[in-house]
């Protein structure tokens, strides 16, 4: 059994789904890491740390920006030379395009965003949430290869042995690409929702501390974009402590307090983490369906009656301009940080 | 400027979904416009607006998929086409993507088709791309903005990183996210418009193809695990106490 692993990278930043990817691999069989990009000699390396059987490289100067075409093109062409019968991607934004392409060329299918996948014969039968994790299904496909994108944190991540050797070979590109990178826009900073393993959320609440005085000279609106910023203050200075990022609900993306980046929920990320500390949000179905999956959640809200309270596991009735605080200094001592 | 915005037809959000018989049931919830597609068709009416254009909305699904097609029109989209055949009840996504490939050919000389990121039921992301690749067009995925100059299309993709800037020549499929803007709401004109209209149908014949052979099938329907959710409030007589007490139920957990 010979499988392809994608090895997902903005800039060489890997997203660790890809090492999730890897371990599952492995467990079938014989795992081929495929690294595409220029300068990459670190990524293939973590690859061989990480357990690689062997590590292809594509370091192409037509790969140096992600462009759906050329790497879907790259990734078919690879596979029909070494005929694979599996290719694993971690889920992103990129491969979801990169495997539906490659599927069309491939004449077979993808299994997205799959949290469990077992071998069946020389066929697989992944597990997915469809409905908004409403439902799960199984699923199969009847192409060859199988390709399937799996969930972050849904598989475990091998161990990294630190300077372990093994076979990295270059292969070359294929294909052409139909589009430019012209640039990146004003930086909002890596959110990486869904690989975190604790992620602490602000609302339309973290906007609501009347007690707090803007600046002067502030109309109505920049005063609450004022006010929801030193909210979320509180809520990254907790993210940070405990190693995490920052989530958000929609209304407090739609009222401009924090980028769409943030966004948990039906048109945002869906995440699992272990630990989900809600602040200031009432509890939607569009929020709960992409974080209800989270191991442990706490809900933080003015109002006892919020439905965020049906899905937590603890719950704290006040304001969370005195609770979020107050929970990162008894953390603080706590941890000994 | 011809745009041609793809849309599928979903049980509501709001819909208490289950499996039932090996089947989805969703009781007597709704069937809408997937809310994804609502931004497909608001990021089409936006460039249609600046660019003196056409939108056609663009579904396959059954008869009352009309429905869905009615918001886009009542929306302000110029025109709507179904594409139903009971051979396609078991389209897989690259199915989808072949049959929307042979209809956005049929209509003909697109500039842009736009698309929502995923669909609420299936939710694989995957039909845009593989539609833009059986069409072998430029695909600009989960475009935040949209701008078009001469003969090009600059998005901004709202990826994990951050934007990524991008531009590719027309014509060009493009997919959208929630960044393009609120949909706007049906007005009453639209409304009015919207139900005098009549669609047209096109069959698999019409298409002149066969309906694809889905190579990703169900095998089985899972209700997720119940979940256990017995809360535990915690109380105190000051922020300082009930943090305390809340940090060591967290630190218990073993979840940091
Ligand atoms: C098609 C569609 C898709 C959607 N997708 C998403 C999505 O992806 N993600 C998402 O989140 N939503 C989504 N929504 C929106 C969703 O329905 C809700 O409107 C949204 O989640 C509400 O956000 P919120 O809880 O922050 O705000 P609200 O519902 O306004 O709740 C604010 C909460 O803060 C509490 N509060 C106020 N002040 C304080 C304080 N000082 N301390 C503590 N608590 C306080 C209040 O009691 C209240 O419960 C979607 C809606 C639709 C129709
Ligand atoms: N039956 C359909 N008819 C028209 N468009 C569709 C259909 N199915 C999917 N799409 C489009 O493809 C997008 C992604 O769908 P999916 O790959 O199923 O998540 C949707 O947001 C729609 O824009």
């Amino acid at each position: 059994m010979k499988t392809f692993v994608y090895i997902d990278h903005f800039k060489g930043n890997v997203q660790p789904a890809s090492w999730e990817a890897l371990g599952l691999a492995k467990s079938f069989g014989n795992a081929v890491a495929l690294i595409f990009g220029v300068g990459v000699d670190e990524v293939a390396k973590a690859a061989v740390e990480y357990g690689a059987d062997e590590v292809l490289v594509v370091d192409d100067a037509l790969l140096a920006e992600y462009r759906a075409e050329v790497y879907a093109s790259t990734l078919s062409a690879l596979a029909s030379s070494q005929s694979p019968n599996l290719i694993l991607f971690p889920t992103t934004a990129r491969t979801r395009e990169l495997a539906a392409m490659t599927a069309i060329d491939l004449n077979t299918g993808v299994l997205t965003d799959v949290s469990g996948l077992e071998a069946n014969g020389d066929s697989f039968v992944a597990t997915r949430p469809i409905y908004e994790g409403k439902l799960l299904e199984r699923t199969v496909c009847s192409g060859k290869p199988v390709l399937a994108t799996i969930r972050g944190r849904a598989f475990a991540k091998p161990e990294r042995v630190e300077g372990k050797s093994g076979t990295i070979t270059k292969v070359a590109a294929a294909g052409e690409a139909k589009s430019t990178v012209e640039g990146y826009g004003a930086s909002e900073g890596a959110v990486n929702l869904g690989d975190a393993a604790v992620i602490v959320s602000g609302g339309r609440g973290v906007s609501n501390n009347p007690s707090l005085t803007p600046p002067a000279g502030m109309d109505e609106k920049q005063a609450e974009i004022w006010r929801a910023q030193q909210g979320f203050a509180l809520i990254t200075d907790l993210a940070q402590l405990l190693g995490g990022a920052v989530g958000a609900s929609r209304a407090a993306v739609d009222g401009g307090y924090i980028p769409y980046a943030h966004q948990v929920g039906q048109t945002g990320k869906v995440v699992a983490p272990d630990l989900y500390i809600a602040c200031g949000i009432s509890g939607a179905i569009q929020h709960l369906v992409g974080m209800r999956n989270a191991k442990v959640i706490v809900a933080i809200n003015k109002d006892a009656d919020a439905p965020i309270f049906k899905q937590a596991r603890y719950g704290v009735v006040g304001d969370l301009f005195a609770i979020v605080p107050a929970l990162t200094e008894a953390m603080k001592k706590k941890l000994g940080k | 400027m011809k745009i041609i915005a793809c849309i599928k037809q979903v049980p509501d959000s709001e819909a208490k979904v289950k499996a039932e018989g090996g089947q989805v049931s969703w009781g007597d919830a709704p069937l809408v416009i997937n809310p994804f597609d609502e931004y497909a068709v608001e990021g089409a009416l936006q460039q249609k607006e600046a660019l003196n254009g056409s939108v056609t909305a663009l579904c396959i699904g059954p008869e009352s998929a009309k429905e869905a097609l009615k918001h886009a029109l009542a929306m302000g989209a110029d025109e709507a086409i179904l594409v139903s055949d009971p051979a396609l009840n078991d389209l897989d996504t690259a199915g989808a993507a072949k049959v929307l490939a042979a209809a956005i050919k049929k209509i003909g000389d697109a500039d842009m088709v736009i698309f929502g990121r995923q669909t609420l039921d299936n939710g694989a992301g995957l039909t845009p791309a593989q539609t833009a690749r059986v069409l072998g067009l430029p695909m600009l995925g989960l475009a935040g903005s949209i701008k078009v100059e001469g003969g090009s299309v600059t998005v901004e993709r709202v990826l994990e990183e951050g934007r990524q800037i991008m531009n590719a020549n027309l014509p060009a499929v493009l997919s959208v996210v929630q960044g393009i803007g609120e949909p706007r709401y049906p007005s009453f004109m639209g409304i009015r418009k919207a139900s005098k209209a009549t669609i047209p149908v096109w069959s698999l014949a019409d298409l002149g193809m066969e309906a694809p052979a889905a190579i990703v099938t169900r095998s089985e329907l899972v209700n997720p695990p119940a979940q256990e959710t017995s809360i535990e409030m915690i109380t105190g007589e000051t922020p300082a106490e009930i943090a305390e007490k809340l940090a060591d139920k967290i630190i218990a957990e073993k979840v940091l």
